[in-house]
């Protein structure tokens, strides 16, 4: 093709100087792959990016390491504040990843190489799919590109800063040229709402509960796809983790990437702001009972012994981890058997060890993963058969990426479990 | 290259946009559902989606015509890889502007010197690419064409 910008796309002077090499190879090979994407999204122009999130160091195959290794090679670093999402190893303890199998060592070797090569762009070894939990938030109305679907929903929908939907190759390109294609959720357009969910008839303790994110999440995504959904009902003091977690699910379930809680999330003020003036295209109304009926749909074992525990996915916050804490001081042991994960950020597990929650954790047996998850790469030893998790997730992902079955919990629930060693849940939570 | 009365019928030539550029020959393999190369595909291009209408046919060296991609945006890494294993399709023909599919071929043309094009044309005009056609897929300038081959 003769002018790869296309006849739409208007660039300035500055972007048209990296698209032809002036700024380096590096660069040029970054901003083909971002005007690419801005022609097939027909974007009239580029816009400015003040932040980047990067999905792109989790270990797929080869074609990962070689583009990451050739973006390195030509020089190129990222020119904006870059965040790295979880890596394929847990960096700060070895031995938590398994390293038996050849299909293990390919993952180990080509995992660690590909985390280096984003580090070696300078990109900052955060490590974590909770950049939001970081000390650099991106604000209201400032533009990203933030990659890794959980991140995506947070960003655009709590913090009310906007990215679309980046993903692996695209992220790290952003990152470079500090563009991004000016389409889909950067424009006002597209972050309005357009499915009202009302939760009003589902009890505030529910709600205040951890269960609640999860599956308001799990259900609001299957029901909606790639729409834009509000919530209507949810009590002012919703925290972070609720909205976390709703994010989460939402993005797992269907490719929920913006939502609004009115009174609660920043571009929800009202019902009518959160829509622009415009009618919902649907309305859906949820009770308790599809709560208890979405933990069902994601529970593929009700009863019997446990053999693992995971929570902290999305990354467990400080917050979550001194609600863990809390719950295992006040209790007997863990059962031998059952293995208890928390997966958190490096960043909060160091102010976990601050607070002295690390040392509880440790006392009562639980394992820490930092930098990579327990669902994307082999952590659970291989005869671990039915595992519990607060997340809905991970409940989503593991039953085909472990071939676990999996048991949906709260967080009380899952401590309970896993003290008696087998499944403990009780739907009154939810009632 | 001619185009005969039954092209012409199912009307052929067709004027395509081009998504990404590149230039190839093959036979369709049209599949009636969208597929999602992550956890759709294996990196040697079968379709292993369980759910898949063409589940154990082959992309490999196909003009693939699809509605859409469907799904993650690691399809993108998946496609990538089989175009580097050259296992991949020799052309896509979509209904929709779908990113992950381009991005995919964009990774795959940097590193790999990859010349799969990715072609866009209406919902109705997919009708005109039936499995087992012979066509040329050339979406060497903007206005990308697919033709009849021999």
């Amino acid at each position: 093709m003769n002018d790869p910008a296309g006849a739409t796309l208007q660039l300035t002077p500055d972007e048209r100087s990296m698209l032809d090499g002036e700024q380096g190879d590096g660069i040029a090979m970054a901003m083909r792959v971002v005007v690419g994407l801005a022609r097939v999204h027909e974007a009239p122009r580029l816009v400015e990016i003040e932040s980047a999130h990067i999905d792109g160091c989790l270990f797929h195959g080869q074609s990962g390491l070689d583009f990451a290794s050739r973006l390195v090679d030509l020089g190129a670093t990222v020119r904006v504040p870059t965040t790295l999402n979880v890596g394929s190893i847990d960096l700060l303890h070895p031995g938590t990843v398994r390293n038996q199998t050849p299909a293990e060592q390919e993952v180990s070797l080509g995992g660690r190489a590909l985390m280096e090569a984003y580090l070696a762009m300078g990109a900052r070894a955060t490590w974590t799919c909770a950049p939001y939990q970081l000390d650099a938030r991106p604000g209201l109305g400032v533009n990203v590109a933030w990659a890794e679907s959980n991140a995506i929903a947070f960003c655009n929908s709590v913090l009310g800063a906007r990215t679309d939907r980046y993903g692996d190759f695209l992220d790290i390109c952003a990152a470079i040229t500090g563009r991004a294609p000016f389409a889909g959720l950067h424009t006002d357009e597209a972050r309005l709402g357009d499915v009202l969910v009302d939760v009003t008839a589902i009890p505030d303790r529910v709600l205040c509960g951890d269960l609640a994110g999860p599956l308001l999440g799990y259900l609001v995504g299957s029901r909606v796809g790639t729409a834009n959904p509000v919530l209507v009902g949810m009590p002012t003091e919703t925290t972070e983790d609720t909205l976390k977690a709703f994010g989460a699910a939402a993005a797992s379930s269907g490719g929920v990437a913006m939502f609004h809680v009115v009174g609660v999330t920043p571009e929800a003020a009202t019902v009518d702001v959160a829509f622009g003036g415009r009618p919902p295209t649907e309305t859906i109304t949820l009770t308790s009972d599809d709560l208890v009926q979405a933990r069902r749909e994601l529970t593929t074992a009700s009863e019997g012994r446990l053999d693992v525990v995971s929570v902290g996915t999305p990354h467990a916050s400080i917050d979550e981890i001194a609600s863990l804490a809390a719950l295992l001081a006040n209790g007997s042991a863990i059962a031998a058997g059952v293995d208890f994960y928390v997966s958190t950020g490096r960043s909060v597990w160091a102010l976990a060890q601050e607070r002295g929650h690390a040392e509880v954790l440790a006392t009562h047996g639980v394992h820490v993963v930092t930098d990579t998850c327990t669902y994307v790469t082999s952590i659970l030893r291989p005869q671990a058969r039915v595992a519990m998790t607060n997340s809905g997730k991970w409940a989503h992902y593991a039953p085909g990426n472990l071939g676990v079955d999996v048991v949906m919990a709260s967080l009380r629930e899952c401590v309970e479990s896993a003290r008696a060693g087998r499944v403990v849940i009780d739907d009154d939570e939810l009632r | 290259m001619t185009t005969s009365s039954a092209d012409a019928a199912r009307g052929m030539p067709l004027s395509a946009v081009a998504l990404h550029a590149g230039r190839a020959s093959g036979t369709v393999l049209h599949l009636d559902t969208p597929l999602s190369f992550w956890g759709g595909t294996d990196h040697d291009g079968t379709i292993i989606d369980a759910h898949h209408p063409q589940r154990g046919q082959s992309v490999t060296d196909r003009v693939l015509v699809m509605r859409a991609g469907r799904g993650s945006s690691s399809s993108s890494y998946v496609l990538a890889e089989q175009l580097r294993q050259q296992r991949g399709p020799a052309a896509i023909v979509l209904a929709e502007r779908d990113a992950i599919v381009v991005l995919g071929a964009i990774v795959a043309r940097e590193l790999y010197g990859s010349d799969m094009p990715v072609a866009l044309i209406t919902e109705d005009e997919l009708a005109a690419l039936p499995t087992g056609l012979n066509v040329t897929v050339d979406c060497s300038t903007d206005h990308g064409s697919i033709t009849a081959a021999r």
